[in-house]
């Protein structure tokens, strides 16, 4: 088990290595640079290489990453170029906002998902099977900023109950900051919904097939207890990896999410970046990025250790 | 019961996260809203990135601090006019080459440092010097030296006559700065306006509070806080206008919307006049566009007005040069080529090119742009030219593949620069447009500081750009102005990239 844990780390640490120099190639590869778009179109070229300077941005590509890479190991993710702030900060600040927003749709997706699969499967191929299948195609099918755009019809412009977009900032309460965030955190989670969904229905199923399930049935045990309490825990393996595979996407969605609601969170921080070629701003939200995927996979592995104790034994 | 035991597990997870979000809630203290009506949201599409006009170009840098957080010597009024500020009054020697200001006093900066005439000595030095970052760094070449003889004057001595250095001296990149704050005015801006910055909470606004100590005491600043809030996506911008969650939207992103205000007694709609002059630029060096006949075939193929119903929903102005109706001596030049494809097509086979030639357009990403290139493509396919439209991303690899390498035949932009006709006069500049005529009547305008005298330079360099076509010209894109009906003051035209808020108050 420690042996186990003690590998999974080390190549964890390997692979974000790896990534981060594939990231910043690929950052360098890019064409255009910080300097040319803060001076825009008329800037002459000694003015171009006196803000290159400044920045940093004349040394060679080596020296570069291993002074970045320093910093990230003495957690000092660098300076923006166009802020002009601290890297580290501008990402707390902006981690406020996305991860609350990741966290409730993810216990939305999940509180809407399980009880919905369960249903589903225990009324397999019935009316209500048939009907909840339906809705969560739908809910694949549709991309979250759609959602988002028509919530935002519907709840703000139409009724006036919620915020149109934007962030109040946890100081104005945090009533108003959770307010602003229910939107969103809907629209991301219905896609997601969707999916784990279908996968709970199928867990379920074949779950409800095996004899421990009909043992509990034989001894006396109603239908729901039956259900709840032995078929859906061994539902769960699979609910879960999709749970983990799904969080890239809810990344994903969050880029877009975000700019859709105008939330300062952390996906539309990249987004921005890139316009605006803040390299370095890139490199450490993609970074950040890429470790949070490695992690939660590496929390799934470990959830599954939780959930399936055979799988503690096994090498 | 194991079993059991994971759900109870799960549940408290989801706990914990509950908790995670309480928590990091909590810890933020709580403010009470602003007073309403002292206040005023204002919208913008785009966030800008530091806010020191002095360093950076983009005009959303502008839009937030000149003449709210930063002033100076000189200022332009709404009209376009060049005015005193920070410099009272000023004489120019007969030669056009020494420039006197007599500098106002009890100015002080936000921070409480005192404007005088070596704060403004630092300021154009900090402009002009070898590591200037200035992004107009080319408006002070012509300044050779800065003298203070008392704390209320200033001399600029210069080693040419520079007929535009007032109204120069008027743009965000020229604004006064003091020595201690400028190094973080990127961050934490300090000028001597009538607002000092507040708070900036990146990605998401730019707070405002009215400055107490304000020296204009001429003007009397009626809103308490200002916040300008960034919103990118069209959509989210008219909900938030109909939601009430912004006040004003001055220059509103998608024309198309427009009409879906219309009727909404709440808000107001006011359409003015930018600086933003779209145009298709060629590589004047590149064959077949180094053949005047060919641009100025393709000038004719082009319906401007078709352009600007289909761009931008019949919004926006054509035009003839490279200048727009504010400007000075502005001249309609839209009859120059126009639109008639028969005539088009036989300067074309006069050129050398029967039928025709195929080449690529670099458009980039914005609406306008987008939707400009297909109309394009549609009237040049009706004289035989093909035209292939590359989407090239913007600003970062258009500025690397347009505008530094000139490698590309044909592209659309907006330039927001006011008075920037000079850019066809520039070496190098990406149009490669070479015209040793025009470059003097530029020259000419520099030598003489005789207002008339420069306004009819500016008609004839106008006049010689419609013919050369160094570029096609469509039209210059509106300020698509919707705000609250009760808010006044906002100005309806932009001479100059900005959002003035001096005047900005509710109506009861």
């Amino acid at each position: 088990m420690i042996a186990i844990l003690i590998r999974r780390i080390a190549s964890l640490i390997i692979t974000l290595l790896v990534v981060s120099l594939l990231i910043f190639v690929v950052m360098d590869l890019l064409p255009g640079d910080p300097a040319s778009v803060m001076l825009g179109t008329s800037a002459s070229p000694e003015t171009l290489a006196a803000l290159q300077k400044q920045l940093g941005l004349d040394q060679p590509l080596p020296v570069r990453y291993l002074a970045w890479l320093a910093g990230v190991f003495r957690g000092d993710l660098g300076q923006s170029y166009t802020y002009g702030v601290p890297v580290a900060g501008l990402m707390a600040e902006r981690l406020a906002v996305t991860l609350p927003l990741a966290l409730m749709a993810v216990v939305m997706s999940v509180g809407l998902a399980i009880p919905l699969g369960v249903a589903a499967a225990r009324r397999r191929n019935g009316v209500v099977d048939h009907l909840i299948g339906l809705v969560s195609y739908i809910g694949i099918a549709v991309p979250a900023f759609w959602v988002g755009l028509l919530l935002i019809i519907a709840f703000s412009t139409m009724l006036g109950w919620m915020p149109a977009g934007g962030f109040p900032g946890w100081d104005a309460g945090v009533f108003e900051g959770l307010k602003a965030l229910v939107l969103p955190a809907v629209a991301l989670a219905l896609p997601q919904a969707g999916v784990l969904t279908r996968v709970a229905r199928t867990a379920v199923i074949e779950v409800m097939g095996e004899d421990f399930v009909r043992t509990a049935r034989a001894k006396g045990l109603s239908e729901s207890l039956a259900v709840w309490r032995h078929a859906v825990p061994n539902a769960l393996v699979p609910v879960v990896t999709m749970l983990g595979m799904q969080f890239t996407f809810l990344i994903a969605g969050a880029v877009l999410v975000e700019n859709v609601f105008n939330l300062p969170g952390l996906g539309r921080l990249a987004y921005q970046a890139l316009s605006q070629r803040d390299l370095i701003v890139m490199q450490d939200v993609v970074l950040f990025f890429a470790a949070l995927v490695i992690v939660v996979n590496f929390l799934v592995d470990l959830a599954y250790l939780a959930i399936d104790p055979r799988l503690r034994t096994a090498v | 019961m194991r079993s059991t035991g994971i759900l109870g597990a799960l549940s408290r997870r989801m706990l914990i996260g509950g908790a995670v979000v309480l928590g990091m809630a909590a810890s933020f203290s709580t403010n009470a809203l602003a007073a309403p009506k002292t206040g005023a949201v204002i919208g913008m599409a785009v966030e800008p990135g530091g806010l020191d006009p002095t360093i950076g170009a983009q005009v959303m840098i502008g839009q937030v601090t000149w003449q709210n957080i930063f002033e100076g010597l000189t200022t332009i009024d709404k009209a376009g006019k060049v005015q005193p500020q920070l410099a009272e009054s000023w004489t120019i020697s007969p030669d056009g080459l020494t420039y006197t200001f007599k500098l106002r006093q009890g100015v002080t900066f936000h921070n409480g440092v005192a404007f005088d005439s070596s704060v403004a000595k630092f300021t154009i030095d900090r402009a002009r010097g070898a590591d200037s970052a200035n992004p107009q760094k080319r408006y002070f070449a012509s300044i050779a030296s800065v003298e203070t003889p008392d704390p209320a004057t200033l001399i600029l001595t210069l080693s040419r006559p520079t007929g535009s250095l007032l109204y120069w001296l008027g743009w965000p990149a020229s604004v006064m700065v003091e020595p201690k704050s400028a190094a973080d005015n990127k961050v934490t801006p300090v000028g001597t306006g009538p607002f000092k910055f507040v708070n900036w909470a990146k990605g998401s606004k730019v707070d405002l509070a009215k400055n107490p100590d304000y020296w204009n005491k001429a003007v009397s600043v009626k809103l308490d806080t200002a916040s300008f809030r960034f919103i990118g996506d069209p959509q989210a911008q008219a909900a938030a206008l109909k939601a009430g969650d912004v006040d004003a939207f001055p220059e509103f992103g998608a024309p198309e919307l427009v009409k879906s205000f219309e009727g909404d007694k709440k808000l107001s709609t006011v359409i003015g006049n930018t600086e933003l002059k779209v145009v298709a630029g060629m590589n004047n060096t590149r064959k077949p566009f180094s053949d005047k006949k060919v641009r100025q075939a393709l000038m004719m193929a082009v319906d401007r007005a078709t352009v600007v119903e289909g761009a931008w929903s019949g919004y926006g102005t054509p035009i003839g040069s490279h200048y727009t109706p504010n400007d000075r001596g502005y001249k309609d030049l839209t009859g120059t080529w126009p639109y008639d494809a028969a005539k088009a097509k036989a300067l074309l086979a006069e050129a050398g090119y029967p039928n025709g030639f195929s080449f690529t357009m670099k458009a980039p990403q914005m609406a306008y742009a987008q939707r400009s290139s297909q109309i394009l493509q549609a009237m040049f396919a009706e004289i035989g030219v093909t035209m292939n439209i590359e989407t090239t991303e913007f600003p970062a690899k258009w500025v690397a593949d347009v505008l530094k390498a000139a490698d590309y035949d044909m592209t659309i932009v907006a330039h927001a620069e006011p008075m920037d006709i000079d850019i066809y006069a520039r070496d190098p500049y990406y149009f490669n447009y070479k015209n040793p005529a025009f470059n003097d009547l530029l020259a000419k305008v520099e030598a003489t500081s005789d207002a008339a005298e420069q306004d009819k330079l500016y008609g004839e360099a106008q006049t010689i750009l419609a013919n050369d076509v160094p570029a096609l010209f469509l039209f210059v894109m509106p300020k698509l102005g919707i705000w609250d009906a009760k808010l006044k003051g906002l100005w309806e035209n932009e001479p100059i990239p900005s959002n003035v808020l001096t005047e900005v108050h509710w109506e009861e």
